[in-house]
């Protein structure tokens, strides 16, 4: 199990963007993390996973276990090792490599040749799309088939607890239901899934337990169900007003596009 | 850097065998160019930053050939009985080696610590090394520099009226085999570590990959490229030993890193190439003009292509087009 206790991080040295945030992902869960922009999703991953040196970003407060071993400030390499995988925003795949060279360097601290094997088989069961395109250049992939790849990519080392953050974003609405029968399938193999999305539908429909996040505050968590039916969540978070009519499709849109411009 | 074999002396500038002697002289003078823009280039893509010590990386691994085959006689005093050209080899590899192991230091103490500084900074910083390794080589090497002994001597082959230098054919051998080795090495775990690195840091770390080892292993890779280059431009034709001039082939690989586009090892090796073989013809078919293009032209054709290109391909031949990193 993963858990993270009242951690707190500071971006260079004065930026306060976690407010003491608590959260666990049981073995074998799926727990969705929700938060509209700048509430602190990324951060609590760059945490997690060791990242956040390169931002200039340090946790000032709290502490991180994996299974009780404190990982609070060990290297991102380690922490691969252990089992934690991470799928970032944006896809970030090896653009200049190609589709097999991508999941061989997500292989990396997977040294064992039989496991590596054994991953490999399991990524192209998963992804036929990628297994297709195998020696084509990542570069030149579909939106979508990079979202493909860069959760692959995550898969090779065999993780223990693979967390995705936004892998809906911009994608189609019939990919973003790919994506999540994908995330399910491999919560199913045995994978822990911690899933970082600002599309709360999605999210929470697969979900074992979900928290809300805002301005580095957990402002709720629970069943995703209760979640759901929640009057502010539906508001904020499912583009519902309290009479049940959608949010403008515009608005949705406008937004993402700006969001893209962002990253 | 220029070849003047007696036998070009008195051919026809229209023949043949002056074009085939062209070729080769070209080549041989390429290669080296590619070996170091090659190196350069690893350097920048796996760590962003622009050496400018590499002049200085390439007299360092041909000073430990020097000292490994004359002052150690390594392996060559366990090995009484063995070829020479045997010994000789084992004892070149080993002194580049050393050098490869100097650039792995260099980043280690000096460029190390300085990640996350502006790239502007350390590339001042590589000038600053630079003066000082030469420096140092230059005390220890002195003047008149130091030779590397090597079996071959001024011995020459002849392929119909073509001649080369032994030298020469073996060094035409050592870069395709590298080649074929740094090809394999970037379809290699770390060399696909490596390239990940060079395209996205963060995301290569979000696999569990230790930057900061790649990083050394990008010096060590490129220093040892260097100090293999430096041999081969210590050693008959182009000198009787390694000195202070020896860093200078540095000068003449520039173009072919820019022409390549900085930012590909294919383009440095093509660059190469194109300003060996360039400085090769003008040095043989310039010279009737040279009242007009001055007696050194060959020396500086090199940046007159470069400038050409860039004019048309600001990025370089095989450049990618923006440096796209966040
Ligand atoms: N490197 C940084 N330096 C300073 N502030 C930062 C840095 N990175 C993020 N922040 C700030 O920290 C806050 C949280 O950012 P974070 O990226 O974690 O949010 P997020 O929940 O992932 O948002 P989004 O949904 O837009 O990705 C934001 O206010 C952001 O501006
Ligand atoms: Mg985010």
């Amino acid at each position: 199990m993963l858990s993270v206790e009242n951690l707190e991080v500071v971006y260079n040295d004065v930026v306060l963007v976690l407010r003491g945030i608590s959260l666990e992902v049981p073995d074998g869960k799926i727990v969705a993390l929700l938060g509209g922009n700048g509430a602190g999703k990324t951060t609590t991953l760059r945490a997690i996973t060791g990242l956040l040196d390169v931002h200039e970003g340090d946790v000032t407060k709290g502490e991180i276990y994996l299974d009780g071993k404190r990982i609070t400030h060990d290297d991102p390499s380690e922490r691969v090792r252990m089992g934690i995988s991470q799928v970032m925003e944006g896809r970030r795949v090896f653009a200049e490599l190609t589709v097999e060279e991508n999941l061989r360097a997500g292989a990396y601290t997977n040294r064992n040749g039989g496991k590596v094997k054994k991953a490999h088989d399991r990524v192209m069961t998963l992804f036929p799309r990628l297994k297709e395109r195998r020696n084509a250049t990542a570069g030149y992939l579909s939106g979508g088939e990079q979202q493909m790849l860069a959760i692959g990519r995550a898969l090779m080392q065999e993780p223990r607890i693979l967390i995705l953050d936004e892998p809906s974003l911009g994608l189609a609405p019939l990919l973003v239901q790919e994506v999540r029968d994908i995330i399910v399938e491999i919560n199913a193999q045995g994978t822990a899934v911690l899933l970082i999305e600002q599309n709360a539908n999605m999210a929470l429909s697969i979900a074992h337990h979900g928290y809300i996040m805002e301005t580095g505050k957990m402002v709720m968590d629970g069943d995703p169900k209760r979640l759901l039916k929640d009057e502010d969540v539906k508001e904020f978070y499912l583009g519902l007003h309290a009479g049940g009519e959608k949010k403008s499709f515009r608005d949705v849109k406008h937004y993402k596009r700006r969001k893209r411009w962002l990253s | 850097m220029i070849d003047t074999l007696p036998v070009l002396a008195q051919t026809d500038l229209s023949s043949l065998d002056t074009f085939l002697q062209m070729l080769v002289g070209g080549l041989a003078l390429g290669t080296i160019y590619a070996l170091l823009a090659m190196g350069f280039v690893l350097i920048f893509k796996a760590t962003q930053v622009i050496n400018f010590a590499h002049g200085a990386l390439v007299a360092i691994g041909a000073f430990f050939v020097a000292i490994v085959v004359l002052d150690f006689e390594i392996p060559g005093r366990w090995m009484p009985g063995a070829p020479e050209w045997l010994t000789w080899s084992l004892a070149a590899a080993l002194g580049v080696v050393a050098g490869g192991l100097i650039g792995l230091l260099l980043e280690r103490l000096f460029i190390r610590p300085m990640v996350g500084e502006p790239l502007f900074q350390i590339a001042i910083l590589t000038v600053g090394l630079d003066i000082v390794l030469r420096t140092i080589v230059d005390d220890i090497a002195g003047l008149d520099g130091r030779p590397l002994a090597d079996p071959w001597g001024i011995a020459t082959a002849r392929f119909g009226n073509v001649t080369i230098p032994h030298t020469q054919l073996v060094q035409f051998g050592v870069v395709l085999f590298l080649m074929i080795v740094v090809a394999l090495f970037f379809r290699s775990r770390t060399g696909i570590a490596m390239r990940a690195t060079a395209w996205d840091q963060e995301a290569a770390r979000a696999q569990g990959i230790k930057v900061g080892r790649i990083f050394g292993i990008s010096w060590f890779l490129g220093a040892l490229l260097a100090g293999v280059a430096g041999v081969f431009a210590s050693i008959f034709p182009r000198a009787a030993g390694v000195s202070s001039a020896t860093a200078f082939v540095a000068f003449g690989a520039f173009p072919a890193i820019i022409l390549g586009g900085l930012d590909s090892v294919v383009g440095a090796v093509v660059g190469g190439l194109i300003i060996g073989l360039a400085e090769s013809a003008a040095s043989i078919y310039l010279v009737q003009f040279s009242s007009v293009l001055g007696s050194g032209f060959s020396a500086i054709i090199g940046y007159v292509i470069m400038l050409l290109v860039l004019l048309i391909r600001p990025y370089g031949l095989f450049g990618t087009e923006e440096i796209r990193r966040v």
